[in-house]
């Protein structure tokens, strides 16, 4: 699997995620820069964590006007599989390769700790490792986290399993008080009509070595190099 | 020509910030506030001196960059 990460200025995970690709896939992923009009020939693209051009106006929104952004747009259309962590989820909500969108944590408070994962859909690309309903134990680190969208949409997006993960307790419940953001639905991550865009607010890539952090999200990263070799 | 924009969040869309700070006026004694709703205010200086042709600049910003329209609404008004 050949992986391209975008950086965007003010990105700061693209280390944590090309580390977890390289350790899953054996192959160092290419860094793209975000002003490149071009992105090479990939299996998968990575948009990683951080605070792009500083959350000004709105996380993620002027990062969704780059022009590797227009590449991803074209390449997404065409079935190139994307991933989006945490302001990479941000940036692809204000693109519109996925539906809704992501405000304020309703803490008020920037959130980061461990939190527990309830997989919600095995069948793709991204989760084809883990068990439907496996819980897993993955950290956050973020601001502005708070999932939202239309009850349409929401219920479309529920009818259809389009709903990746959710904060659940250790034990896989939903709970008002372990939903670190207040994300409708205790929504995680969503993928987009034809799974092959994923968008998540918590680090897996920060779960993939047992001397820290445990390797509960390399279940990720393995189940796309199963599925793109 | 100068524009101002206000963006709001729409209608029925959570606003933890608004509400925090209903909650403060209050504490120090500011009674009867019922709702307090936050947004941004951004102000524009355009080439344009068309006022039509203006709005209709601005609104497409809006559309595309200043609001976030699955959660904002927003209000352009074109000065002198």
């Amino acid at each position: 699997m050949r992986a391209a990460v975008v950086s965007f200025p003010g990105s700061n995970r693209e280390r944590d995620i090309v580390m977890a690709l390289e350790r899953a896939s054996g192959k160092k992923p290419v860094v793209v820069w975000h002003g490149e009009a071009e992105i090479p020939d990939c299996d998968l693209i990575v948009l990683p964590g951080g605070f792009s051009y500083g959350d000004y106006l709105r996380a993620g929104a002027m990062a969704a006007h780059s022009p590797a952004m227009k590449e991803l747009k074209r390449k997404a259309a065409q079935g190139v599989p994307v991933l989006g962590v945490c302001n990479g989820f941000q940036i692809l909500t204000e693109a519109g390769l996925l539906p809704g969108a992501l405000m304020r944590n309703a803490s008020l408070k920037f959130v980061c700790r461990q939190v527990h994962l309830r997989v919600e859909e095995s069948q793709s690309l991204f989760t084809n490792a883990y068990e439907k309903g496996q819980v897993i134990r993955v950290p956050v680190a973020h601001a502005d986290g708070n999932y939202t969208a239309d009850p349409e949409t929401l219920k479309h997006m529920e009818d259809r399993g389009l709903v990746a993960f959710r904060y659940v307790t250790a034990d896989g419940r939903t709970d008002p008080a372990t939903n670190p953001n207040g994300s409708i639905h205790a929504i995680a991550g969503i993928f987009n009509e034809t799974k092959t865009v994923l968008g998540l607010m918590p680090h897996p890539e920060d779960a993939t070595d047992p001397d820290a952090g445990g390797m509960d999200g390399f279940g990720m990263f393995k189940s796309l190099v199963d599925a793109l070799h | 020509m100068k524009a101002t924009v206000h963006v709001t969040l729409k209608p029925g869309v959570l606003d933890p910030q608004g509400q925090a700070i209903g909650h403060a006026l209050s504490g120090l004694g500011f009674a009867g506030v019922t709702s307090v709703r936050m947004g941004k205010f951004l102000e524009l200086d355009l080439a344009e001196t068309d006022r039509a042709k203006a709005e209709a600049q601005v609104k497409a910003m809006c559309e595309k960059l200043l609001a976030n329209t699955v959660i904002e609404s927003y209000r352009v008004e074109i000065g002198s």
